[in-house]
């Protein structure tokens, strides 16, 4: 079960209050009764589901209610930072892949050096 | 028929538990809101209500018999206690503020389990995730949190008590779960 | 006789821990026997010279004690209290002897000392690995009469209990500074490190006493004192700091994310009598901020042909039996073994009066001080030789010795036989918690080399083996300063892993490398045969490790195999996964709280003892408890329903409306938030005035609705559905948050905070007009879609003028502590009047005789209002709302999307069934070509009829026309209609 740091609570918390949000830093268009079929498919229907470091929002539920981002190795698991909704996406260094991208069963199982 | 007047009926009514080593009880019915407020208008607000809104995530402010909990950024419980009808005391305090809020009635929303003995930390962590050691939480510390399967904001009131705000519909949840914590506190 | 002989004829006076007053009585197969406290199962069996425990789970074959810790693959009993009380494939190691248990053996029939099953083992070519992958592929229907019954009940170990766990089980959370996995020696240094600091300390062990492998090690000194009673007396030092936890019998089963540790903690198992407040077991959830890991190591087996009788046992559990539970193994005992200690085994055991056959190494050149050892006690070593051999049917006789390479065979007598290939570090919690291990080549062991969380492996685990630099290790992992000393007899060295002599791959000898599931040295070479390269295929081919005991002894070995066979590096072919839990758990433990009443919150509304007492039936709905109808004497749900439906258009009907979900939406810009998250406009609603709203995702379908009423500038009551109440406060909260953060608006669940009693019908007025203070309930004053705020029996209420029903209708809101008393007052004043109490089904035939949709039941996700008919809530003039790019997809807008339309049967009293699939041609070819489905259907009593809602493509173009609903029996013709089915001109919602 993941601990994660609510930047409101200031304080890292069981996974049990929190729900997951889906990919952060995907803002509404402004205009977005005008754009294209294309564009509203990128901004609705589109994910890059990226292994490795990935970018997502998550919410306090159960806590302060909040909404935040979160950048997380989905490899590890290892969240790199929290922060608070509306800020910039945190740059981080591309650490995130800390196992070879492997994407067979066999060779994820028996990975020992 | 002005004669009819209504009379509440309490969750909880009837119910007992505990050990040995953690009192259970039904806290008596108390006026609440739930009241937003942006950081600007915090201090606009505290006077009218007669408490300090606490700024700091996870605390708590009492006066009066009024205390308010920090919940969120922009949210707080205020629950003024032995408020014997619905929330007009406090909803008027804060409409008297003049200040941008929102406050919402929320006194009959939820109800309150009191905890306590030496094990009410132990009971209570039966279903609540959260560290309840006197350095994490302590006196005063309160937070929005889950008890089982259900969403409770826990207050600590002494070394050895707990307020545990719940819904309603999930106070006999609450209560039996809590009621089997504070069995497996005392063994 | 003295006690000591009364507890077993193997019990050596003098030897062991265990006080010999104390005992208790049990029976195993129904014959009784005496134990001493503190035995277990296996070591109280042993101290009666019984070793035949079961039989194998594939052959049949008999199996004994093979270890006397939680690693045991054989002895698996079946251990019970009474008829409830009863849990199988318990490891006889592990169980504590308790006053009264009834053990019993397992997977054997008529009896364990003759076992029909045991034929298999005559066939056992047949049950080679990956059999029943090939054996039983033809014919097809075989498979489910034939062949799984058979494998079934021929390869299995216990029987499941049939009656419901009469125990309960507790869950507790904890969080801890330091959580210290092992109290082995190192465990518990690290423990008196750590609790120095002040650090909080969990210290768990999964046995009754801390002391790890010192319960074997009679020899180690730490200290200068015994090492056990060092580890004794550390233990209650530790207890009696307030900043030590220290669990035993309690296992760490899983090591999580994020320093989150699963634990079992056995409360009951071993009691004779437990009290009846206490758990079973209990489950901690622990989040440590670091994690010490002093799991130790185990002991592996010899790998040789018939390797599993009973008597064969690992060295270290004959020395644990002997100098923990005071009992000896055999008389005349054989060493069969690759590593140092099975000598010092040997040694306790032959000081202890026991006959040792001769210590048969498979190495050529043991160490020179063990030899002057075995000299000294008149022990014979044959260095060199190997056992290739054992005899005797249900326990061993004897073993065949012979010089490695080859050789003349001899056979010795011998009535146990200890083993030990070596040691394996426990490093299953390491690799749960995702560290990666590396290979070290010289001790051929796997050990702990990159971590991924905050944690240190210490002692054997971390394949530390001497004792001063484990001290060391363990007092650094602590964190603090202890002076601490320790001192071994011998060290160890050797090990090997893989077949041994005898049983290499040109023999077809059964040389068992897992016990538990029967696979031996051939099944594994047979996989790579087989074409089985990776160890994660021949461990399924197999079922190499895939038992209970997750091959806590044979994956190593398993793994030698088949990198011989592969001609690879082990590192090569590489590891199974390591996953929780380390050992079984019972689903008790895991369940926990959360069962009876605690499985799942019923949420149930202010009125629902009243309702109970009316004698209302209840359906849930989500979490909740709904009144569903009120029957009668004498009524079936029909005519309950057919009468409620009746009362409420004649007279009028209450209604609980309660668990309708309810948002406060306050604040200068609300009306603005509304207009985006809701597609109707909300800035000309006047305070005073509520308006049914729609809203939709942001692809356009329809999401949630509800009457919105707008209690002053700057203040919304929004209803949802029961059922979306949660979501749809976290899709406006998501909106609020993260797209429109500007807007000064906040949302509040004001659920709960509101009892909801609607009253509906021709009457409704004249029920309610006497409770109502502050409004003017007249038409002209308080018209449909009005809203109120005002007092109700003194209350202060939120009226509504509102109607799901089609009918005049109100609905009372009153903070939730009074809805009993308004609405028993208006129940006692609705009833003389000829009303009735209706429930959730006539709620939903009246509102479909209406037309009015159940998003969710008319609804699925895929509808958009238009589809619905509700293309009027849609506001055309708003510049933004949530859906208003979704609503102009190309497929949202074509012609023919299937739309809500009403249907009616040719035959008025056929009433379809929700989910019927509706064609035009009942008899085209199948696959028909279905135009869409039946969304609702039911009796309508005041129709007289049967009606149905339906969503049916290009639906509003076909009125008139007539479809079919084709079902397994028979055809349903039905004719197009729209959706409205009583009073169509609208006219009683304004009476």
């Amino acid at each position: 079960m993941l601990l994660i740091h609510c930047p409101y609570c200031e304080e890292d918390r069981s996974e049990l209050e929190f729900r997951w949000a889906g990919e952060a830093h995907i803002a509404r268009p402004e205009n977005i009764a005008a754009i294209s079929d294309e564009e509203f498919a990128e901004y609705f229907f589109l994910r890059n589901n990226e292994k490795g470091l990935t970018y997502e929002r998550w919410r306090h539920i159960h806590g302060c209610g909040r909404f935040f981002n979160a950048a997380r190795d989905t490899v590890s698991d290892r969240f790199l930072t929290t922060y608070k909704a509306g800020l910039p996406k945190q740059v981080l260094p591309e650490t995130g892949a800390s196992e070879k991208t492997v994407e067979t069963y066999e060779a994820t199982e028996g990975d020992a050096r | 028929m002005a004669d009819h007047i209504a009379v509440r009926t309490l969750p909880l009514t009837g119910f007992h538990g505990g050990s040995s080593a953690v009192r259970l009880e039904a806290a008596a019915p108390a006026e609440r809101i739930s009241l937003r407020v942006r950081a600007e208008d915090v201090a606009a607000l505290s006077g009218p209500l007669g408490i300090d809104l606490p700024v700091k995530p996870k605390t708590s402010s009492s006066d009066n018999g009024r205390t308010a909990l920090w919940l969120g950024p922009d949210e707080w419980l205020v629950i003024a206690e032995g408020g014997s009808d619905v929330g007009n005391s406090l909803m008027q305090a804060a409409k008297n503020s003049g200040a941008l809020h929102s406050a919402a009635d929320v006194s009959h929303r939820n109800t309150a389990i009191l905890v306590s003995g030496q094990g009410a930390a132990a009971a209570i962590n039966a279903g609540c995730p959260q560290d309840l050691s006197l350095k994490a939480f302590p006196v005063g510390a309160c937070s929005r949190t889950v008890l089982g399967k259900v969403e409770i904001v826990l207050l600590r009131t002494a070394e050895e008590a707990f307020r545990v705000e719940v819904w309603r519909s999930f106070s006999d949840y609450a209560f039996g779960l809590l009621a089997e914590g504070a069995q497996d506190a005392a063994v | 006789m003295s006690a000591s002989s009364n507890s077993g004829a193997y019990r050596i006076k003098g030897a062991g821990r265990l006080t010999p007053a104390r005992t208790a009585r049990f029976t195993f197969d129904g014959k009784s026997y005496t134990a001493l406290e503190g035995d277990t199962v296996a070591s109280a069996l042993l101290a009666h010279g019984v070793h035949l425990l079961g039989r194998s789970f594939k052959y049949h074959r008999p199996r004994g004690i093979l270890s006397a810790g939680p690693e045991e693959p054989n002895a698996l009993i079946d251990v019970s209290r009474d008829a409830a009380r009863r849990q199988p494939n318990v490891r006889a190691t592990v169980q504590e002897v308790f006053d009264g248990a009834k053990i019993a053996s397992q997977n054997r029939w008529p009896s364990l000392k003759f076992d029909v099953g045991a034929i298999n083992n005559l066939f056992s070519p047949f049950f080679a690995a990956g059999f029943y992958y090939k054996t039983f592929m033809w014919p097809r229907e075989a498979w489910v009469k034939v062949y799984e019954p058979f494998i079934r009940r021929a390869a299995g170990l216990g029987v499941a209990p049939t009656e419901e766990d009469p125990d309960h089980y507790a869950s507790r959370y904890a969080h801890c500074d330091v959580l210290i996995a092992g109290a082995g020696v190192a465990g518990l240094t690290a423990a008196l490190s750590a609790a120095a600091t002040g650090q909080s300390v969990f210290l768990v062990d999964e046995q009754p006493q801390v002391g790890g492998a010192l319960h074997y090690d009679a020899a180690t000194t730490i200290d200068g004192q015994n090492g056990y009673d060092w580890a004794q007396r550390t233990a209650a030092k530790l207890r009696a700091m307030p900043n030590v936890t220290v669990l035993t019998r309690t296992t760490v089963f899983g090591y999580y994310n994020h320093g989150f540790l699963g634990l079992v903690e056995r409360v009951t198992d071993h009691v004779a009598k437990p009290g009846k407040d206490l758990p079973r077991e209990r489950l901690w959830q622990v989040r440590a901020k670091r994690v010490v890991l002093a799991t130790g190591s185990i002991e592996r087996h010899m790998v040789f042909a018939n390797n599993d009788r009973p008597g064969i046992m690992l060295a270290s559990a004959a020395r644990t039996f002997l100098n923990h539970h005071g009992v000896a193994v055999g008389r005349q005992v054989g060493v069969y073994t690759a590593h140092d200690s099975a000598y010092e085994a040997a040694f306790d055991l032959k000081r202890a009066g026991v006959s040792i056959a001769a210590i048969v190494d498979n190495r050529p050149d043991p160490s020179e001080a063990l030899l002057a050892e075995a000299r000294a006690l008149g022990i014979s070593v044959l260095s060199g030789h190997a056992v290739t051999d054992t005899g005797g049917r249900l326990r061993t006789s004897s073993m065949t010795v012979a010089r490695n390479g080859g050789g003349d065979a001899r056979k010795i007598a011998v009535d146990a036989l200890i083993v030990s290939a070596g040691w394996t570090p426990s490093v299953h919690l390491f690799s749960q918690s995702r560290g990666k291990l590396r290979f070290d080549e010289a001790n051929q062991r796997f050990l702990p080399d990159i971590y991924a969380q905050d944690c240190v492996s210490i002692g054997a685990c971390n394949g530390t083996d001497d004792l001063a630099e484990l001290i060391g290790e363990a007092i650094a992992a602590g964190g603090g300063s202890v002076a601490l000393s320790g001192e071994n007899r011998f060290e160890w060295t050797g090990g090997m892993i893989g077949a041994a002599e005898g049983a290499g791959p040109d023999t077809t000898v059964k040389a068992f490398v897992d016990f538990q599931h029967d696979v031996t040295a051939k099944d594994i070479r047979l996989a790579v045969r087989e074409g089985m390269h990776s160890i994660e295929h021949i461990k399924r081919f197999t079922t190499n490790g895939m038992a209970s005991d997750q091959g806590k002894l044979s994956n190593m070995h398993g793994l030698a195999i088949a990198a011989e066979m592969l001609d690879r590096p082990i590192p090569k072919v590489g590891l199974t996964t390591f996953r929780a839990p380390y050992t079984p758990v019972t689903y008790g433990t895991l369940v926990g709280h959360s069962r009876g009443e605690l499985f799942d919150p019923a949420r149930k509304t202010p009125m629902h003892a009243l309702e109970t007492a009316e004698g209302a039936e209840f359906e849930d709905v989500g979490n909740w408890k709904r009144a569903w109808y009120y029957p009668k004497r004498g009524e079936d749900m029909l005519a309950a329903v057919n009468r409620e439906c009746r009362t409420v258009r004649e007279v009028a009907g209450v209604f609980n409306g309660s668990t309708l979900g309810k948002i406060e939406v306050v604040g200068p810009d609300a009306a603005e938030f509304l207009n985006l998250l809701y597609t109707n406009a909300w800035g000309n609603l006047k305070p005073g005035k509520s308006r049914y709203g729609i809203m939709t995702r942001e692809d356009g379908f329809v999401y949630d609705d509800g009457v919105v009423g707008r209690l002053a500038e700057d203040r919304f009551h929004v209803t949802t559905t029961t059922g979306g109440a949660p979501r749809v406060l976290h899709h406006m909260e998501d909106y609020l948050q993260t797209e429109f953060p500007h807007l000064r608006v906040w949302l509040t669940s004001t659920t709960e905070q509101w009892a909801v009693i609607a009253v509906q019908g021709p009457k409704a007025r004249e029920i309610i007009e006497p409770f109502v203070e502050g409004v003017d309930l007249s038409n002209e004053a308080f018209p449909h879609m009005s809203v109120a705020e005002c007092s109700v029996m003194g209350a202060p209420a939120r009226l509504f003028r509102v109607s799901f029903t089609g009918e005049l209708g109100y609905e009372i809101n009153v903070p939730a502590d009074y809805g009993p008393a308004v609405w028993k007052a208006i129940w006692e004043r609705a009833e003389p009047m000829g009303a009735c109490l209706y429930g959730t089904e006539t709620m939903h035939v009246l509102r479909a005789e209406k037309g009015y949709i159940i998003v969710g039941q008319d609804t699925d996700g895929t509808v958009t209002p238009d589809d619905a008919g509700l293309a009027w809530a849609v506001s055309s003039k708003k510049p933004d709302f949530v859906g208003i790019r979704g609503l102009k997809r190309p497929d949202l807008v074509r012609e023919g999307r299937k739309q809500l339309v009403g249907l009616l049967t040719k035959d008025p009293n056929v009433v379809l069934e929700e989910g019927g699939q509706i064609v035009v041609d009942p008899n085209q070819p199948k696959p028909m070509t279905m135009l869409g489905h039946v969304t609702s259907a039911y009796w309508s009593e005041n129709c007289g009829r049967s009606i149905a809602l339906a969503l049916v493509a290009g639906g509003r173009a076909r009125m008139g026309e007539t479809l079919y609903v084709p079902l397994a029996d028979r055809t349903i013709e039905v004719e197009v209609t729209d959706m409205v089915f009583f009073d169509k001109q609208g006219g009683r919602i304004h009476g």
